[in-house]
């Protein structure tokens, strides 16, 4: 095990082990072969080990790139598509949807679709409104999609390796403000994944379930934290990781340990994903007579470009706090937790 | 089957009698289950949309005939015709139509999305274009794995202004891919005519914008179809990369069964009825490998007898249990 791997490293591992263990994973996408080895190099070095005719350039032609990833998928390849940013993928909705997502399905259960589109993307680099947007709600809210959002290199390399090697389309979408965060992870060539639809519970708490995921991960643990030094509450902080299909089973039992739930994302609060999980929680837990249920999302706006804009718009480690203190007040639970708490929540 | 031979002089393929009898029949298979299809249409027995391809057969089976059990189509919204021509059987086709468990796809997919893998049908689809870069795709695959498979698109002349077509042609021609792009050009996307949308005398003159052949073909010409696919088959099978076919056809009836087709004269409907590509090809038979009106009579006979036994297969087929809706959305 190392200590301090780069989340942009670990990927990489990740698609090396997957292509050296299976010939019929490839690669393809914008820029992505060597010298460039793509726009945020995760697949730096890979077409000089494994050729270019398995780590493939394309021209800027999302839909053929999906398209192609489909027909690759049913014809007995694992194809690993990348997407430069997720926002592109808006070009080849069609591939995504109702071709990818459909096949399986149309086909009465006949063909299976191996395909796994990588894309990244998310706020907070003033990348402006066509280059910073959360879409994971859009592919979540499509049957037969797989959609994977790590926080952790563990995390990554471990579902990477696992989205790849599911029978099933997966969006792999890698949060861009990640990529340089460093963590523990195993050895190369050590094999390990992580299952997809399993959430981990990244802290453990009594008070407060903090649902999240990728980015928004990191600030719910850094809310923890302060919510911990200066109130004396105890959040547990349940990151998803896989974001469709959801780990309903650990979110509720989490919920019914602690009775409130903040759901944060940095996509905007509107149809996102926060507001799925909190409904269905509302709706699992009408037994329990105190619940106190939040969402922590994006305004509804486009990601503006000055950077007091965006973060005026894109919640973060601040807003998460603030809606804890908020729920928290509102269920009038910091009698169980302090008085002095209670009063600073007030404030809020 | 019997492999068909090239004649050494004219470049055109000799068909011999047996190959001939059999594209004839794979013909004569398609335009009797669209009649009954349209016929259990109009009654009401058949669930949702219905696109006949009538008029259109030899097309199909011109492609198809050139292409072996192993290798990929790609099929559109009017794909009974292909999916037929590439060796499905009509039973398990009527019960698709019929929603049944029997269908090719459980009555999942229906007659916009037959599939059958075993065929190498990868899809009929609902999707202007969207068979096109999945054919690219298949093609990726035939020559990542190192197999002499061929990977085959058809569309409408509706699909050639989507962005799916450009990005899909030209990735194939960029990487050689196996493929042949078959433009089943009836004339009308719906209800707009092609010279709407199309500033260029023909489609195949944007070949050329791709780097690769592009060949125009009479597409009521069975022996032209089946020629034209055969090089195109036969370049993608030896790693030379994809060809574009255009092949001018008309559909006889509307966009769907039930569209009364305003937007067409009556005298071009007769026009194109006259050059029905199948007593076309009954004469081909009669000079070339012989043919008489004892062959074709077996031959209808027996056709409209199997579209019988597979109209009541599907109809004594049991419903797909309801499970079945919720059982194939992932692996």
């Amino acid at each position: 095990m190392r200590d301090n791997v780069l989340m942009r490293e670990a990927l990489r591992e990740a698609l090396d082990e997957e292509m050296a263990r299976d010939e019929r994973v490839f690669l393809m996408g914008e820029d992505i072969a060597d010298p460039m080895g793509g726009s945020y190099k995760i697949t730096l070095g890979l077409s000089t080990k494994y050729g270019k005719h398995r780590v493939r350039n394309t021209p800027i032609s999302e839909i053929a790139i999906v398209g192609a990833g489909v027909g690759a998928a049913i014809t007995g390849m694992r194809p690993v598509a990348e997407i430069m940013y997720v926002d592109f993928l808006e070009v080849a909705m069609d591939q995504v949807v109702s071709q990818a997502a459909k096949i399986r399905y149309m086909s009465g259960g006949q063909l299976s679709v191996p395909l796994v589109i990588r894309c990244q993307g998310g706020p907070g680099r003033s990348a402006a409104a066509q280059h910073s947007q959360m879409l994971e709600a859009w592919f979540f809210h499509v049957p037969g999609l797989k959609v994977v959002m790590p926080s952790t290199p563990y995390d990554a390399k471990g579902l990477l390796k696992a989205a790849i090697r599911d029978d099933n389309p997966v969006i792999f979408f890698e949060q861009n403000g990640l990529y340089n965060t460093r963590g523990p992870v195993p050895d190369p060539g050590e094999d390990y994944t992580v299952p997809l639809g399993k959430a981990d519970i990244k802290r453990e708490g009594k008070d407060v379930t903090i649902v999240a995921y990728a980015q928004m991960t990191l600030f719910a643990l850094q809310a923890a934290e302060q919510l911990a030094k200066e109130d004396g509450v105890e959040a547990e902080v349940v990151d998803l990781r896989t974001v469709s299909p959801w780990d309903k089973e650990t979110v509720l039992r989490s919920f019914r340990k602690t009775g409130a739930l903040v759901v944060a994302h940095q996509a905007v609060r509107q149809g996102g994903v926060g507001a799925e999980i909190a409904a269905t929680v509302y709706e699992e837990a009408l037994d329990l007579v105190d619940v106190e249920i939040a969402r922590v999302g994006a305004k509804f706006a486009p990601t503006p470009f000055a950077p007091h804009l965006e973060r005026y718009v894109i919640p973060g480690k601040d807003e998460i706090v603030a809606a804890v203190r908020t729920t928290l007040e509102r269920g009038g639970r910091f009698g169980a937790v302090g008085q002095a708490a209670a009063q600073r929540a007030g404030a809020v | 089957m019997t492999r068909p031979k090239r004649s050494d002089k004219k470049g055109e393929t000799r068909l011999d009698r047996t190959t001939a009898l059999d594209l004839y029949t794979r013909m004569v298979r398609i335009r009797q289950f669209e009649e009954k299809a349209a016929r259990l249409y109009e009654q009401g027995l058949l669930p949702g949309f219905l696109h006949s391809s009538v008029g259109q057969e030899a097309v199909a089976v011109g492609v198809c005939g050139a292409l072996r059990k192993d290798d990929y189509i790609t099929s559109t919204h009017r794909g009974h015709g292909h999916i037929i021509a590439k060796g499905a059987g009509l039973d398990r086709m009527f019960a698709e139509l019929y929603g049944r468990e029997t269908g090719f796809n459980r009555g999942l997919g229906g007659s916009m999305h037959i599939m059958d893998f075993e065929l190498g049908v990868l899809g009929a689809n609902g999707i202007v274009g969207a068979g096109i870069p999945i054919a690219a795709g298949a093609g990726l695959s035939i020559q990542l794995r190192g197999t002499d498979q061929v990977a085959v698109a058809f569309f409408g002349d509706g699909a050639i202004n989507t962005g799916a077509f450009h990005e899909g042609i030209n990735l194939a021609a960029i990487w050689d891919l196996p493929c042949v792009f078959v433009c089943e050009n009836n004339l009308y996307a719906e209800s707009t005519p092609q010279e709407y949308v199309l500033r260029i005398p023909a489609l195949t003159e944007r070949a050329r914008g791709y780097g690769i052949p592009g060949e125009l073909v009479d597409g009521n010409d069975l022996v032209a179809v089946y020629d034209a696919a055969r090089r195109a088959v036969e370049r993608a099978r030896a790693g030379k990369g994809p060809t574009l076919l255009e092949c001018r056809t008309y559909r006889w009836y509307g966009h769907y069964i039930g569209d009364p087709a305003v937007y067409r004269p009556q005298e071009e409907v007769e026009y194109w009825k006259a050059r029905d590509p199948i007593p076309r090809f009954e004469a081909w038979m009669k000079e070339h490998v012989g043919f008489d009106d004892a062959d074709r009579e077996a031959v209808w006979q027996a056709v409209a007898a199997e579209v019988e036994a597979a109209v009541k297969f599907a109809e004594e087929s049991p419903l797909t249990p309801v499970e079945a809706a919720l059982d194939c959305v992932y692996s």
